[in-house]
Order: C-alpha cells, then sequence, then structure tokens
C-alpha cells in the first residue's frame, strides 16, 4: 500500500541518488578496509533511514511494508555491507520490540533505535542452534527481579556496535514453548563480545558472538513482560524481514544486471561489442527476467501484507526465489565479466561473495521450502 | 531577513540529452527532471543563514509548468518555510524567458519583501545566466554573481565571487540579489522524515496574470543541434613529430 505516491516518489528519489552519488562510489573503500566511513553512517543517520520501519510515534517513517520494500530495492543497488548498517534497526533488531513490547519498551528504545541513536541487533543462533530455532540452549533464571543469562550466541549481525539486543533464551521446557525474549542492554554485567567474525563476503559489515556468562538484566527486559513467547516473537520477527531481505535481493541483482550490460556493451571481442553476441545476450536476459520476476513476487507480497492478509508461504517464497535467482544472476553477470570478472577490480566480484549470504541467513532456502510446504498442505 | 529563492525545474544532469527530431528544442518527453544544481546551492545557502539565525523565513518560486511543484517540494523537504508556483506554461517545453522570469520575481519581490535574493548563476538547461542580473535591473537592487563564499552582516554582504582567473571580494549594500557558483556549498539530501513532512507545508499557485507580465517569448528558436562527435585523434612516432604538430598544425606552442 502506497499511501502517498507524491511523497514516496520523493523519498525513493533521494534515496536512489544518496545511494549512487554517496555510497556506490564508496564500495571500493569499504571492500578495501572492511570497514564503513564512520562519516557515511552519519550521513545516512542524518537522512533517517535508521527508522523506515519504526512506527511515526515513536519517531520513525512507519513506512508500510510495500513503501518499505521500494525503499529496500533502492538500498539493495549497493555494497549489502551499507544495508546492514540499517538492516537491524529496520528489522530483526527492533520489530521484535514493535510486535510484542510493552509500551514502556518501546517508548524506552524505539525513538532511538528511529533515529539511529542506538543500534538493536538481534540474537538467535548460537554454536549448535541454527535452523532449529526452538532448541534454543542459553538459558535463563530468575533470581529475585532479576534473570541470569548463560550462554553464546552467533553470528550477531550489528553486535559490535549494538547497545540492546533482542535475545531468545531458555526460561521454561524443553522445545519452542520455553523459549522468552529478552531485551538485553549491550552494557549489562556478565555479556562480552567475541573477536569479529572473518567473512567470506559482505565486508563492512559487523558480526560476532555475544557471550553471557552470569548476565544479569532485570525482570521488565521481558519482551512484553511474559514468559515463553519468545519462539513466536522470533517467528514473527523473521516473518516480515523475509520481504525486506527479498528485496534487497532484487536490488543487487538488478545492480549486477547494470553491471553486465555495462561491461557487455564497452567490451569488445571478434570485431564487436559482446553485448552482439547471442550467447552473452542470452545470459543478459535471464539476469534481467529473473529479477523482474522477483520484483513482481516482491511488491505483490508486500501489497498482500498491507492488506492484511496471512502471508507466511509467500514471504517464504519471496525470500527463497529472491535469494537463489540473486546467486544465478551474479553468476551469469561474473561470466559476462569473463576473467576480468574473477578480479577484485570489478564490483561483480565482490556482489558474487556477498549475495551468497541471502541464501543462509534469517532462514536458509531449505527452512523456506519447509515453511512453503507446510502452508501449502496444512489444513484451513 | 526573509530570503527569497528562485528554483528551476530542469532535466536532471545525468540525463543524456537528446534533441528533437525537427531540431526546434530538446526532447522533455518522460524524461526525468529535477531542481537546477545552481539553485539547489541557492537553497542551501538559504538554509545555512537561517540556521545561523540571519535568515528568519525561507520561501522558495517556481515559475513554468505545475510539475514545478515537486521541484518545490524537494527546496520545503530541504528546509524552505513556504513555497509559491507561479504557473506560466501547460506545455513541458515551454521555456520562460530570462526576462519573463525577472519580471515576475520582480512581482514577487513587490510582495515579499525579501532582503536577500539567492539564485542559482544560470539554469543547466539554457544556461542563460541572465535572470538575476535582470532582477537586479529592474529592482534598482544590489547584484554580486558567481558567489562562492558569502557573509551577510547588518546591511551589507560580503560576497567572494568566481571571476576568470581568480576570486574577487565585493562587498554589497542590502537588499542584494545574489547568485551562486558551484563551489558555494554542498548541499544537503532533504531528510526522509523531512520529506514527509513537506507536503504540509504551505505552497500557493500563481499565475502570470496575477503579477501583470506578459509571458510571451521574445527570443524564436533558429534551430537546436547535437554537438559534433569528437574525431578520432591521430599517433605519432616521435616527441619531434608531436611538437612539430602542436607548433604548425594545432598552434599551441
Amino acid at each position: 500500500m502506497i499511501r502517498d505516491a507524491e511523497i514516496l516518489g520523493g523519498l525513493v528519489e533521494t534515496v536512489r541518488r544518496f545511494v549512487r552519488e554517496r555510497l556506490v562510489p564508496a564500495e571500493a573503500l569499504v571492500e578495501e578496509t572492511n570497514a564503513i566511513p564512520p562519516a557515511i553512517i552519519d550521513e545516512m543517520r542524518a537522512l533517517g533511514l535508521f527508522g523506515l520501519s519504526i512506527p511515526e510515534a515513536y519517531g520513525g517513517l512507519g513506512l508500510t511494508m510495500e513503501e518499505e520494500v521500494m525503499v529496500a530495492l533502492e538500498l539493495g543497488y549497493t555494497s549489502a555491507a551499507f544495508r546492514s548498517v540499517i538492516g537491524t534497526n529496520n528489522g530483526i533488531g527492533s520489530q521484535g520490540i514493535i510486535v510484542d513490547g510493552t509500551e514502556a519498551q518501546k517508548a524506552h528504545w524505539l525513538p532511538r533505535m528511529a533515529s539511529g541513536e542506538v543500534i538493536g541487533s538481534f540474537a538467535l543462533t548460537e554454536p549448535d542452534v541454527g535452523s532449529d530455532a526452538g532448541s534454543v540452549r542459553t538459558t535463563a533464571r530468575r533470581e529475585g527481579d532479576h534473570y541470569i543469562l548463560n550462554g553464546t550466541k552467533r553470528y550477531i549481525t550489528n553486535a559490535p556496535v549494538a547497545d540492546v539486543f533482542t535475545l531468545m533464551a531458555r526460561t521454561g521446557e524443553a522445545g519452542p514453548g520455553g523459549v522468552t525474549a529478552f531485551l538485553v542492554a549491550a552494557d549489562s554485567p556478565g555479556l562480552s563480545l567475541g573477536p569479529p567474525d572473518r567473512k567470506m563476503g559482505q565486508r563492512g559489515t559487523k558480526t560476532c558472538d555475544v557471550i553471557l556468562r552470569e548476565c544479569r538484566v532485570p525482570a521488565d527486559a521481558v519482551i512484553g513482560g511474559v514468559e515463553g513467547q519468545g519462539f513466536k516473537t522470533a517467528m514473527k520477527v523473521l516473518n516480515r524481514g523475509r520481504l525486506h531481505i527479498a528485496a534487497v535481493c532484487v536490488g543487487q541483482a538488478q545492480r549486477l544486471c547494470d553491471e553486465a550490460v555495462g561491461f557487455a556493451r564497452s567490451r569488445v571481442q571478434f570485431g564487436k561489442p559482446i553485448a552482439e553476441h547471442q550467447l552473452v545476450q542470452a545470459m543478459l536476459a535471464d539476469c534481467a527476467t529473473e529479477t523482474y520476476a522477483g520484483l513482481c513476487m516482491v511488491t505483490d507480497a508486500a501489497r498482500r501484507f498491507d492488506a492484511g492478509e496471512r502471508i507466511v508461504q509467500q514471504a517464504a517464497s519471496c525470500k527463497l526465489f529472491c535469494s537463489e535467482m540473486a546467486g544465478r544472476v551474479a553468476d551469469r553477470a561474473l561470466q559476462v565479466h569473463g576473467g576480468a570478472g574473477y578480479m577484485q577490480d570489478y564490483p561483480v566480484e565482490h556482489f558474487y561473495r556477498d549475495v551468497r549470504l541471502f541464501r543462509l541467513y534469517e532462514g536458509t532456502s531449505q527452512i523456506q521450502q519447509i515453511i512453503i510446504a507446510r502452508e501449502m498442505c496444512a489444513q484451513r | 531577513m526573509k530570503v527569497l529563492v528562485p528554483v528551476k525545474r530542469v532535466i536532471d544532469y545525468n540525463v543524456k540529452v537528446r534533441v528533437k527530431a525537427d531540431g526546434s528544442g530538446v526532447d522533455l518527453a518522460n524524461v526525468k527532471m529535477s531542481m537546477n544544481p545552481f539553485d539547489e546551492i541557492a537553497v542551501e545557502e538559504a538554509i545555512r543563514l537561517k540556521e545561523k539565525g540571519i535568515a528568519t523565513e525561507i520561501v522558495v518560486v517556481s515559475i513554468g509548468v505545475k510539475q514545478a511543484q515537486e521541484t518545490l517540494r524537494t527546496a520545503l523537504a530541504m528546509g524552505a518555510d513556504r513555497a509559491i508556483l507561479i504557473e506560466a506554461a501547460a506545455d513541458v517545453h515551454t521555456d520562460i524567458e530570462p526576462l519573463a522570469v525577472a519580471k515576475l520575481l520582480a512581482g514577487v519581490v513587490k510582495e515579499e519583501g525579501p532582503g536577500l535574493v539567492l539564485c542559482g548563476k544560470q539554469a543547466i538547461d539554457n544556461d542563460m545566466n541572465a535572470t538575476g542580473q535582470m532582477l537586479s535591473a529592474l529592482l534598482g537592487w544590489s547584484q554580486a554573481t558567481f558567489a562562492s563564499e558569502l557573509a551577510v552582516s547588518g546591511d551589507a554582504a560580503t560576497v567572494t565571487r568566481e571571476v576568470d582567473g581568480g576570486l574577487q571580494t565585493i562587498t554589497v549594500k542590502m537588499p542584494a540579489i545574489v547568485t551562486v557558483d558551484l563551489r558555494l556549498n554542498e548541499p544537503r539530501y532533504a531528510s526522509l522524515p523531512n520529506i514527509m513532512k513537506a507536503k504540509a507545508k504551505p505552497l500557493a499557485t500563481k499565475t502570470p496574470a496575477d503579477y501583470g507580465v506578459d509571458v510571451a517569448p521574445r527570443l524564436s528558436v533558429v534551430k537546436t543541434v547535437e554537438p559534433a562527435g569528437r574525431k578520432a585523434g591521430v599517433k605519432v612516432s616521435s616527441i619531434e613529430e608531436l611538437i612539430a604538430k602542436l607548433k604548425d598544425e594545432a598552434g599551441v606552442i
């Protein structure tokens, strides 16, 4: 749902300009230094990018899903590391509070997340807990008006810069019903961070372990104030995030199309630009067609979400198709570049490594397939 | 002090301009349009004056087609307080000539009573570089063109001008027209929350008749042509040959 086409047009145009004028030219630097220049993060803050999906009542933009998708398509046009900076505040790092938090929790955290003053992060994955998200081993035991947390959280996006974690820990029986979602401040006693993860791609993104040793948090840190709701909260958070990630994948695919076309038009072999060779044209055509299919899917699913439809299956389909599609498009775009595509002088080299992650995080492709099939077979 | 900033909707600077088949002008149908970059610098400077407490209100004005509203909204999102659209054309291909624009702006100035008019030095579509100067002549106000630095204190403005071969600093009496050059500042991006709020800011719509100005063109375009393509270069086999060619053929040494 687009509330006001003119306003959204101005918004999307500004993000597009910012991405192309400020972020794209900084990609090589981010790749080389494995860090995003602080000045760019300040600009992202000034622009208001941290509060896209946070409700207007808490200082955010309160974008509808369709509007958010249109912005995510633009942000996806550049290195994924830039999107990652604002990704958690607009997704997994804030959504738990938005969907299930108490009024006091919302008022305390959301306005500062919307402004980018506070960075939120999401801590579900553990060394032995990945796709089987209900089997969380981190424990939380009640002691008076506090909880004591013990365990390790793994591959936590933005953990090195986070101020607060939406963190899943076990308060009850085995299985999903014993998991509780906590808001754990990064300066809680007993919380420490592991060394930065050394990743295959998406250089510039910050991830690491979060280690809890007798970590004390106040009892009112339980999201929504009720124990045992953590797994449900986590699933709601991930459900909405799937459309955002799918849109980012389409943005990445669009960029890869443009890189491939740009190269194919200027590279001359056999006396003419390779864009005039039919086997190259076939690769370009497949890239564009699949990108367009992804765009249509994610736009349709976002509209349905805004209309209040249950879109668990469609969101999983979007995440599955768009992440896998971005991988195929990256592979072809690199192929179009020939040997040059294997060199770090061309952006396609790091995009090829970057897009690999989309098939893994916030639910692997296989988990999406299971969700889709489960929804298909469910009796309603 | 109130600051008036005229802004023009022009073909976006990233767009590759195409000449219409009949040579009557540039094809603007379905082409991306944006605020003239020099006008954006003028808006930014006005906002900075307001942030310094020198300007109290920023009024932006655009003259042209109805779609110039979008350009005004951009200025409002950046930080202008209110906007005036003078709808003077129905076809996007109609360009209102500098003299008509200057006469309309003179009308706005009389109505609004600003202490300073900040304009772009020229619009990137027709490169006339005339409106600010004509406005100054019509009003009998001081003018300072091609500003790369601006300081306002009391009833005077000190302006550093980019002139051929260097910089010139002058002081002009207020009220004044200052036309701004590229290096004056780097315009900010309108923040997303401000873009959403801009629609609530006042935008008044007027017509040239409201100011008693006839916008009929005085100039006629004879023809419009694409720039000639670049000729292929030549390879020389020695430095001696290069020097000889530079001397005899190019005549540059």
